[in-house]
């Protein structure tokens, strides 16, 4: 279990590369690696965007099945419309809106915890292959 | 930190950019700027912008680099993004970026080629139309 702040947007590249390293360790091959890596970029960018600071917890899964699962923790404005956020091409801050529908396309499962006002939790995760 | 700079070398009338740290937002913005400015400077007609060291392309880098190709158009410039590895090029498409109009190419050897012939074509294209303009002119001048 590795828990990284977000507080400048050079802990971007640090909790991509830690947790592309994390992914590596667990036995993900490649292509695996980079879908992870790139996920985690994208949902760290939005915490240094939205929140400017956040949390993000890196645990492996061995139990029932080996995998990856992250949380992204921040306490800002929150997400007002989950499902208009988790759609191709909408973004709130004139970016491309590739990120949130992007990062769930890249990795198995996402779920989505947010109260406008009060903050954002997102947790993913990928299974490694049988 | 202007230790991040990413060096940029002139070849002839080629820039060539080799990005062999991973990137992060800044130095994604400032490698734009350098690019940009230094094809103003050396009137350059073509970049070749070898990524294969790159372990992840995400949004924010892939626009990036897509405006820089359209910036850089807009100066006379083309570029050539060389040697995006496998797993990038899957994630990329999974993760929804087109690039749009963005030219790539294996390795710096095929895409120094497509420049070359890239330019080969323009001179010719030129130099075609100015054969239109004189036999237009030709043309107007019969008719009097």
């Amino acid at each position: 279990m590795t828990t990284l702040q977000i507080k400048e947007e050079a802990d971007i590249v640090r909790v991509r590369s830690t947790a592309r390293s994390i992914a590596r360790g667990i036995g993900f091959g490649l292509v695996d690696q980079t879908r992870i890596s790139t996920a985690v970029s994208e949902l760290a960018r939005n915490i240094y965007v939205y929140a400017r600071e956040g949390e993000v917890l890196i645990e492996e899964l061995s139990n029932p099945r080996h995998g990856i699962r992250i949380t992204f923790t921040d306490k800002g404005p929150g997400i007002e419309d989950i499902e208009l956020a988790e759609k191709d091409g909408w973004s709130s801050s004139g970016s491309m809106g590739k990120g949130l529908p992007g990062a769930k396309r890249l990795m198995d499962s996402m779920e989505i915890l947010s109260k406008p006002g009060e903050g954002t939790t997102i947790i993913v995760a990928k299974w490694l292959p049988e | 930190m202007e230790t991040d700079a990413i060096p940029i070398l002139k070849l002839k009338d080629f820039l060539i950019v080799s990005i062999q740290t991973d990137l992060h937002d800044r130095m994604a913005e400032h490698l734009q700027y350098d690019i940009l400015k230094r094809i103003s400077q050396t009137e350059a007609k073509g970049v070749l912008i070898d990524i294969s060291a790159l372990e992840m392309v995400d949004s924010f880098i892939g626009r990036t680099l897509a405006d820089t190709a359209r910036m850089a158009s807009t100066l006379d410039a083309e570029i050539i993004i060389v040697g995006m590895q496998p797993a990038v090029a899957i994630t990329l498409v999974e993760l929804g970026l087109s690039l749009g109009g963005v030219q790539t190419a294996i390795n710096l050897d095929e895409g120094y080629d497509l420049l070359e012939k890239q330019l080969e074509n323009r001179y010719f294209d030129d130099a075609e139309s100015e054969k239109d303009d004189q036999s237009e002119a030709a043309d107007d001048n019969s008719a009097d």
